[in-house]
C-alpha cells in the first residue's frame, strides 16, 4: 500500500528561556517534545499515536501537517517533502492535510455561524464559487451527519451541543477533500454517550472517502476500537509500535505493559492487574540518559539501559519495539 | 441503618431565567465502609448532590427539599455553624474536582493541611497538627520532608494525594472524591484510586466516587448509581448495574463505553445530547432520547421500583413487566 505520510528522524526541540544566569554560561536548553522519531502512515489507514500527557504526541501531528517547522528530520506526503517546500508553495498542500482539534468549544469562531466557518477554507483557497460552494457546503453537513442542513447552516456555535461542535470541526476539516486529517484528541472533551456519533463519522470518512488519519489519544482502550495500527510515544521517542491488536494482546515494551494493565475495565468482575509502574513521566527538558524510560521500568537490565539508547527494532511483522530486551546484542 | 441516607433530595439553582432543577428526587443510602460510585454525564448533578451534602453550594444553589441523615443526623435541619463545626470535614470530606487547581499556590501545602486540621479540630497546637500532617504524608505515599514545598513543586500525582490527605486529616466517616482520575494520565490514575480503595480499607470509611467514568466506577465501587438529568435512573450493586443493566439510559451508557478486552466493535451513541434542566423534558427525562419511549413516559415521571434486593430503576418498562 502506498504511503500518505512518512517522518523520518522528526525532531522538535522548543528552546527553553533561560534566565539571565544560566545564559551566561551559554548552555542552552532545550524542551525535546519531539526527540528521533520515524514512522509511516499507509494511504485509508487509522494510524494511532497514545501516550500519557507530555510525551509529544500533539506535537508530532503539528509537525506532519507542518503547523510548526521541525529541528531535524524530514516529512513526505505522498513522496515529497514538505518540510523543504517555501511557504507560498505550502498552500497547495495545507488543502490537502487538515486538523481536527481536540476542544470544540475553543476552535470554533463564536462569531461566525456554521456556514461561515465552512465556507472559510473555500475562499481562502479561491474556490469562491458561489453555487459551487453552498452545494459543498450542504454535502460535507451531510457527510457528518448534521441533517437538514439547512436547519444548522445559520446557527452559532452557541447553539450547538458538544458533539454537533465537534462535527462542524469535522466537516470543516472536509471541506477541502482532504487526504490526511489529525484528529487530535477529537473526544476527549465530549461526554460518552455522544462520543461514538463522532467516531462513527471517522470510519466512515475512511471507508467513503480514503481519508487518512492521525488519530491521537490517550485512550488506548478507544484506540483498539478506531485505531489500525498504533504508535506508543514515550518522552517524545516511539517505544512501541504495531497493529493494534496485537499491541493490547501483546505489549512487548514494558511501558507498554503498565500504560494497558493500567487502563480500567468498565466490568467489576475482571480485576486489572497490578503491575502498576512507579512514579510520573519524567520532565523531557533533561530526560534520562539511554532508555528515557529505565528510571520507572520494572525490568531495568543493568547499565545497558542507563547507557545506550535502545533503537526501535523489528520483533515481527509490523510490530516495533525501542527496548534492551529485544536487542540484537542479548 | 446505613451510615448515610439520602431521601428524596431536591436541589435547585436560581438564576436570571428561572429555577435550574439540578437535583430533584434523589434518593440513595451509603453503607459502613462501602463504595459508591455515582456516574452520569456532566451536568446531571452529581457535583451538586456532593456540594448539597456538604452545604457547600456556590450563591443561588439551594437545597429546596429532602433529607440528608448521617450517623442518625439530619444535616437538611442542622444549622450553619453545627455544619461547620460538627459535620464538614469531621464526618463528611471532599476531594475537589481538579486537584492541581484546588490548593492556595501562595501557601506551602504542609501549611494547608495544617490550616485545615486546626479549623475543624479545636485546641491543636501547631506542632502537633503539623507532625501530624507527616503521618499523613506517610500514608499516602509522599516523603514528609515535602511538607514544606508549594503546590507548583509537586506534581499532578502528588497534588491528588495531598488532597487525599487534607480530606482524611479529621478521620471522617465519608470521603467523596468528585472526579478523582479526570486530568490525571492512566498510570498515576491507576495509582491514586490504589491509594484510595486501600486507604477505605484500612480506615473503615465510607467512599462515593463521582465520576463520568464508568470503568473507574466499576474498579472499585460495590455499588453504582447512574444519574441521568438530575434524577436517579438506576441504583444497584455494581456487578447487577454492569451485568444486567435493566434502565435504557444505563444500557446505552455501558455500550457507548469501549473496554479495552473486548473485540473490536463499532461504538453505539445515545442519539441526542442531554437536555436543558432549566426546562426539563416532562415525565420521564431521558424520554426524547429512549428508543423504548411510550406514552406514559412523556406524562408520569417513573418512580424507583426495585426489581430485586437493592436494585432499584426508574423506568416506565419495568412496571409494565411488572403487571406482565
Amino acid at each position: 500500500m502506498e504511503e500518505v505520510i512518512k517522518a523520518t528522524n522528526l525532531k522538535k526541540w522548543f528552546p527553553l528561556r533561560a534566565g539571565f544566569f544560566s545564559s551566561l554560561l551559554k548552555k542552552e536548553l532545550y524542551v525535546k517534545a519531539v526527540d528521533d522519531i520515524s514512522f509511516n502512515i499507509k494511504k485509508g489507514e487509522i494510524f494511532g499515536l497514545a501516550g500519557e500527557s507530555g510525551s509529544g504526541k500533539t506535537t508530532t501531528g503539528r509537525l506532519l501537517i507542518r503547523l510548526i517547522e521541525p529541528s531535524g528530520g524530514k516529512v513526505f506526503f505522498n513522496g515529497d517533502d514538505i518540510t523543504k517546500i517555501s511557504e507560498s508553495k505550502f498552500k497547495a498542500y495545507r488543502k490537502r492535510l487538515q486538523i481536527i482539534f481536540q476542544d470544540p468549544y475553543e476552535s470554533l469562531n463564536p462569531r461566525m455561524t456554521v456556514n461561515d466557518i465552512l465556507t472559510e477554507p473555500l475562499q481562502i483557497h479561491g474556490m469562491a464559487d458561489q453555487r459551487e460552494m453552498s452545494k459543498r457546503v450542504n454535502k460535507v453537513l451531510e457527510d457528518v451527519k448534521l441533517t437538514p442542513p439547512d436547519e444548522f447552516l445559520f446557527r452559532f456555535p452557541h447553539e450547538l451541543s458538544g458533539g454537533q461542535r465537534q462535527r462542524v470541526a469535522t466537516a470543516r476539516a472536509l471541506m477541502l477533500s482532504p487526504e490526511f486529517i489529525v484528529a487530535d484528541e477529537p473526544v476527549s472533551m465530549l461526554d460518552v454517550s455522544i462520543r461514538a456519533e463522532v467516531l462513527n463519522i471517522i470510519l466512515e470518512l475512511r471507508d467513503k472517502y480514503k481519508v487518512t488519519f492521525l488519530f491521537i489519544t490517550h485512550d488506548l482502550a478507544l484506540a483498539r476500537h478506531i485505531c489500525d495500527r498504533i504508535a506508543i510515544m514515550y518522552l517524545g521517542r516511539i517505544a512501541e509500535m504495531s497493529d493494534v491488536d496485537e499491541l493490547v494482546k501483546e505489549p512487548l515494551h514494558p511501558y507498554t505493559k503498565a500504560l494497558i494493565a493500567a487502563v480500567p475495565v468498565p466490568d467489576p468482575t475482571e480485576k486489572r492487574s497490578e503491575t502498576v509502574i512507579k512514579g510520573e513521566i519524567p520532565s523531557p527538558v533533561n530526560p534520562p540518559s539511554g532508555c528515557r524510560f529505565h528510571t520507572r521500568c520494572p525490568a531495568y537490565i543493568g547499565d545497558i539501559c542507563r547507557k545506550k539508547e535502545p533503537e526501535l527494532i523489528a520483533v515481527g511483522k509490523n510490530h516495533f519495539v525501542a527496548c534492551h530486551l529485544f536487542g540484537s546484542e542479548k | 441503618m446505613a451510615l448515610l441516607e439520602v431521601k428524596d433530595l431536591t436541589t435547585y439553582y436560581s438564576t436570571l431565567r428561572g429555577y435550574v432543577r439540578a437535583v430533584e428526587g434523589v434518593t440513595f443510602s451509603v453503607e459502613k465502609g462501602e463504595a459508591l460510585g455515582l456516574a452520569g454525564e456532566s451536568g446531571c448533578g452529581k457535583t451538586t448532590i456532593a456540594l448539597s451534602l456538604l452545604r457547600i453550594l456556590p450563591s443561588g444553589g439551594k437545597v429546596v427539599g429532602g433529607d440528608i441523615i448521617l450517623d442518625n443526623v439530619n444535616i437538611n435541619k442542622l444549622s450553619e455553624d453545627d455544619v461547620r463545626n460538627k459535620i464538614r470535614w469531621k464526618k463528611i470530606s471532599l476531594i475537589f474536582q481538579g486537584a492541581m487547581n484546588a490548593m492556595n499556590p501562595v501557601y506551602p501545602v504542609g501549611e494547608q493541611i495544617v490550616e485545615a486540621i486546626r479549623i475543624h479540630e479545636r485546641g491543636v497546637s501547631k506542632k502537633k497538627a503539623r507532625e501530624q500532617v507527616g503521618k499523613l504524608f506517610e500514608l499516602v505515599g509522599i516523603e514528609p520532608s515535602r511538607m514544606s514545598n508549594y503546590p507548583f513543586e509537586f506534581s499532578g500525582g502528588m497534588r491528588q494525594r495531598a488532597m487525599i490527605a487534607m480530606a482524611v486529616a479529621c478521620n471522617p466517616l465519608l470521603v467523596i472524591a468528585d472526579e478523582p482520575g479526570t486530568a490525571l494520565d492512566v498510570i498515576v490514575q491507576a495509582q491514586v484510586l490504589k491509594l484510595l480503595k486501600e486507604l477505605k480499607q484500612r480506615l473503615d470509611m465510607s467512599l462515593i466516587i463521582i465520576s463520568h467514568d464508568l470503568s473507574l466506577i466499576a474498579d472499585i465501587c460495590e455499588k453504582t448509581a447512574i444519574m441521568y438529568a438530575g434524577q436517579l435512573a438506576e441504583v444497584g450493586d455494581s456487578v447487577a448495574i454492569f451485568k444486567n443493566p435493566l434502565h435504557p439510559y444505563t444500557q446505552g451508557l455501558i455500550s457507548a463505553f469501549p473496554s479495552i478486552r473486548s473485540k473490536r466493535t463499532r461504538m453505539i451513541s445515545i442519539p441526542g445530547s442531554p437536555p436543558d434542566l432549566l426546562n426539563p423534558p416532562s415525565g420521564c427525562r431521558f424520554h426524547p432520547r429512549c428508543k423504548y419511549a411510550m406514552d406514559i413516559c412523556k406524562k408520569e415521571r417513573p418512580q424507583l421500583l426495585t426489581v430485586e434486593k437493592g436494585h432499584v430503576v426508574a423506568c416506565h418498562l419495568m412496571e409494565k413487566s411488572e403487571v406482565m
